[in-house]
């Protein structure tokens, strides 16, 4: 599946409390969290924000509280995928588990720019600039990342485990 | 190759000879949802045929980050846990009992156990040897269901601390120090194990304070060792069977080593919006603070009221610092009140609030005015942590708190002393 979508560029240590500050913690209704999201970095966020965007980011993208409304709030704000030099370690598991694909990739954080337009190969892990025409690849996911990520997150994956009478993760 | 505790703990939960960097599928001994990430998950689960709870006795639900409730809307997230928990045969801890991770320790959690909770301070129980790690509620809801979770195990710090304290200097300048030399994700996806003569003396709630803000530098887990003060503390806790002696081999593996000598510490301030931009306290004097926030799941236990109450005695608060206390438990406000600090700080103007997570999560209870500066004894200092976006948060220890709200600005405690 190839994605593609205008950059929103933002830099390190971007914290769950400023991704979806604490008192919109009572909505559970994606549409409304994605009104909040960027809220404590950036107040426009919502507004100029468009179905297929990326956001890419410096070290430590997600860090802070465990929070599932954080990647909810993007993935429902339009964004289709997130690039970082790095993630917060529950952070990037809430993501995979609410279907929301992350690509860590240092040297594309560092070059990519706010306004380019990217598209992205999830399976190969390609990313292309198109505005700045340069090709950079990000890490692909280990193979047990990539059956949740297939399966539609980590409830879909479960179930299905649990139909096969598995009854394994 | 000897192991890692983070791969000696995982090792044997998973039944297989486990590695760092392998991924494993770990029986949960102990997991928990908390009412302000929790509900989320809850809501979506019976939909799924996965409301189902493996092992009842072994899961808690708690009321802490919004308790007692100040919103219909938050109410009604607390129902949803109540519901759950009768539902199920789940344990519930109700308003006012605390703070999920201070319960964690003081009632369920032993060493050697893998522990996984949905807020990212539960590695705070690794300072009782446990393998305790924060996740998505999802993830927490089908370690709930299934009674286990998959784990990659991390690679380890070693953190290897010598030194005394001077007087005035904690465990909580140590982590605030150590956060800021490896940076807010210099730990991570690694776990943290601490070890040395200090570490050895230290008592139960420093150690507390330190595994707790493991998840600051990015850590996973935040893991000790355990002995004889860990022995005496589940004893004190009517827990003294479920202690095991658990310990890195000899020969372990560590990704680094980190060696820290205390000596030469001083009274360390976090400054906004991140934890690892630290200054020490004595730069920062003159920095007017209008509320001090003394309370949470870093500080919040009886030893930190014990420290601020012994600066707070016969001084005077500064009249235009609010001083907030909140009590980590139930039974952390008990004791307080037994030893007359509750008793002081009333008697200089704090505001107690109900055992809980009080004004660190922003929803109530203290949440700041525009422009306003508090210097709190939580774990994190972000921006809009408190519940407003253009307010500015500095975190230091109890000592620190205490001594500012008398100076009415940032001071090093040592003054006060």
């Amino acid at each position: 599946m190839k994605l593609r979508g205008t950059v929103h560029k933002y830099g390190a240590n971007v914290d769950t409390d400023v991704i979806i500050p604490s008192p919109y913690l009572t909505l559970t209704d994606p549409g409304e969290l994605a009104t909040h999201c960027m809220q404590g970095i950036d107040s426009e966020f919502a507004q100029k924000v468009e179905k297929g965007d990326i956001i890419v980011a410096g070290t430590n993208f997600g860090c802070g509280s465990s929070r599932e409304h954080a990647p909810i709030a993007i993935k429902a704000a339009g964004i289709s995928c997130v690039i970082a030099k790095s993630f917060a370690r529950i952070f990037f598991r809430n993501a995979i588990n609410i279907g929301l694909p992350l690509l860590e990739c240092a040297q594309a954080a560092e070059e990519i720019e706010s306004g380019d337009i990217l598209e992205v190969e999830l399976a190969s892990g390609e990313i292309r600039d198109i505005t700045k025409d340069k090709l950079f690849k990000a890490e692909p996911y280990p193979n047990f990342m990539l059956e949740l990520i297939s399966a539609g997150g980590l409830i879909e994956h479960t179930k299905r485990k649990l139909e096969a009478r598995k009854d394994e993760i | 190759m000897g192991k890692t505790l983070a791969e000696k703990i995982l090792s044997e939960n998973s039944g297989v000879d486990a590695q760092a960097g392998d991924i494993v599928i770990a029986k949960v001994d102990l997991a928990f949802l908390q009412n302000g990430t929790g509900p989320l998950a809850l809501r979506q689960l019976p939909a799924s045929g996965l409301d189902r709870v493996a092992n009842p006795e072994r899961v808690i639900f708690f009321l802490d980050h919004a308790a007692p409730s100040p919103s219909r809307e938050l109410s009604n997230d607390h129902l949803i846990l109540r519901d759950f928990a009768t539902r199920s045969g789940a344990q519930l801890c109700d308003i006012g009992e605390g703070i999920c991770h201070q319960l964690i320790v003081e009632s369920y959690a032993n060493p050697g156990e893998v522990i996984v909770g949905a807020d990212s301070h539960t590695v705070t129980a690794g300072a009782l040897g446990a393998f305790a790690t924060g996740m998505g509620s999802t993830d927490v809801a089908i370690a709930i269901a299934l009674g286990k979770t998959w784990l990659r195990v991390p690679e380890s710090f070693r953190v290897v601390v010598s030194g005394s304290f001077e007087k005035g200097v904690y465990a909580k300048d140590l982590m605030l120090h150590l956060i800021g030399s490896i940076g807010a994700d210099g730990a991570t996806y690694r776990s943290l194990e601490f070890c040395g003569e200090t570490v050895e003396k230290m008592s139960m709630s420093e150690r507390f304070t330190l595994a707790n803000m493991a998840v600051e530098a990015g850590a996973k887990a935040g893991l000790f060792p355990s002995d004889e003060t860990t022995h005496r503390y589940l004893e004190s806790r009517g827990r003294g069977d479920k202690f095991r002696a658990v310990g890195p081999d000899p020969d372990a593996n560590y990704e680094q080593i980190i060696e820290i000598n205390v000596a030469g510490l001083e009274p360390t301030v976090s400054m906004p919006h991140s934890v690892d931009k630290i200054a020490l306290a004595k730069e920062l004097k003159g920095e007017r603070i209008q509320q001090v926030f003394i309370g949470t799941c870093t500080n919040g236990r009886l030893y930190d009221f014990a420290v601020a109450a012994a600066i707070l005695k016969v001084k005077r608060r500064y009249p235009a610092t609010r001083l907030i206390i909140a009590p980590a438990s139930r039974e952390v406000l008990i004791q307080a009140m037994a030893f007359g600090y509750i008793q002081t700080f009333l008697e200089v103007g704090a505001v107690l609030l109900p055992p809980g997570c009080g004004a660190c999560v922003g929803v109530h209870q203290g949440v700041l005015g525009d422009g306003e500066r508090c210097l709190s004894t939580a774990n994190r200092n972000f921006r809009g942590r408190m519940g407003n976006p253009e307010a500015f948060i500095y975190l230091g220890s109890p000592a620190t708190a205490a001594a500012t709200a008398i100076a009415g600005e940032i001071i090093d405690p040592r003054e006060m002393l």
